[in-house]
């Protein structure tokens, strides 16, 4: 099985327009009602992949878990324009921990 | 914890099947959960390495473009960017790791990397750079997408393996050895009962 998906970038205008130029749907957000709108729309449409800025994440926390265990679409933090604030990494040690029971990276 | 089962040989012997079965589960299940946390931690190793990449990277690009934004002023920007280049298409498809479905992302490159959405007259070139560097991230965002999703879904799997082999380590299986031997020990007993009822009325009839 193997079909075409689109991908989405969710955050604030500043961080993200860069992506316009690659192609990806872009789409501002900041309240966040407005992020978990964003976010159960786009998954209900057939895009693969959320990219979402940090600081914009960190509000959606609950939203962005219920659709950590199924395929699509995987919404990945990525760091916004200020730099990284650690969001994502903390991603990867809370998958560590919950698969081996401690950190040991 | 009370035990309440029938001391019958019925219920020993299918007591005795189901132990059978769990301690099979158990082993099964245990191995399952090794291999997962082995194939696990190769999985985690690249998504903390992509994921340090990708976070100086990508912040790098970012600053270049607010400085290419400062430069031209948001609206020209915005202007530039208007019209992509490129759609931005992944083919996805299912991979199969330790019976769990997780995605595969694969990002076809259309066009050259040096294609630029617009015209160079009302551009700056810090606005260039930041868009090149942004697409020579681009297979690196979708192999973190993919890594970390399997991460994820592994993640989730793995814990849950884990609670079925302590639950049956710690909860069934004991509780089927206690259960047989309360078995055993009750049908042995009801044995020394009638070896004794019977001796007793041997004695009587002898008596008589």
């Amino acid at each position: 099985m193997s079909k075409n998906a689109k991908i989405a970038v969710l955050g604030d205008p500043d961080s993200i327009m860069i992506f316009k130029a690659l192609g990806f749907h872009t789409i501002y957000v900041k309240q966040m009602d407005e992020i978990n709108h964003a976010i159960h729309k786009l998954a209900g449409e057939d895009y693969a992949i959320i990219f979402i800025t940090e600081n914009v994440a960190a509000l959606a926390k609950d939203t962005i878990d219920i659709y950590k265990t199924v395929p699509f679409p995987a919404i990945i933090p990525i760091p916004s324009r200020f730099g990284s604030e650690g969001f994502g990494m903390q991603g990867v040690k809370d998958n560590i921990e919950k698969a081996v029971g401690a950190d040991i990276l | 914890m009370a035990i309440r089962v029938n001391p019958t040989r019925m219920e020993l012997t299918r007591l005795k099947k189901r132990l059978k079965t769990a301690s099979r589960g158990h082993k099964l299940l245990k191995d399952k959960r090794d291999e997962m946390v082995r194939r696990f931690m190769g999985f985690i190793r690249r998504n903390k390495e992509l994921r340090e990449e990708i976070d100086e990277k990508l912040t790098m690009a970012m600053g270049r473009f607010s400085l290419a934004e400062a430069q031209m002023g948001a609206d020209a920007v915005l202007e530039a960017l208007l019209c992509p280049a490129r759609d931005a298409k992944i083919t996805i498809g299912k991979q199969n790791i330790m019976n769990i479905d997780v995605p595969t992302l694969h990002y076809e490159e259309e066009g050259q990397k040096t294609d630029l959405p617009y015209g160079f007259a009302f551009s700056s070139g810090e606005l260039d750079q930041a868009v090149l560097d942004v697409a020579e991230l681009m297979p690196l965002l979708i192999e973190l997408a993919q890594v970390e999703k399997t991460c994820n879904m592994l993640a989730d799997e793995i814990e849950k393996t884990r609670r079925r082999v302590n639950a049956l380590e710690h909860v069934m299986i004991p509780e089927m050895i206690e259960s047989i031997k309360y078995i055993t020990m009750k049908l042995e007993d009801n044995e020394r009962g009638n070896i004794t009822r019977l001796m007793k009325v041997k004695e009587m009839m002898v008596d008589n």
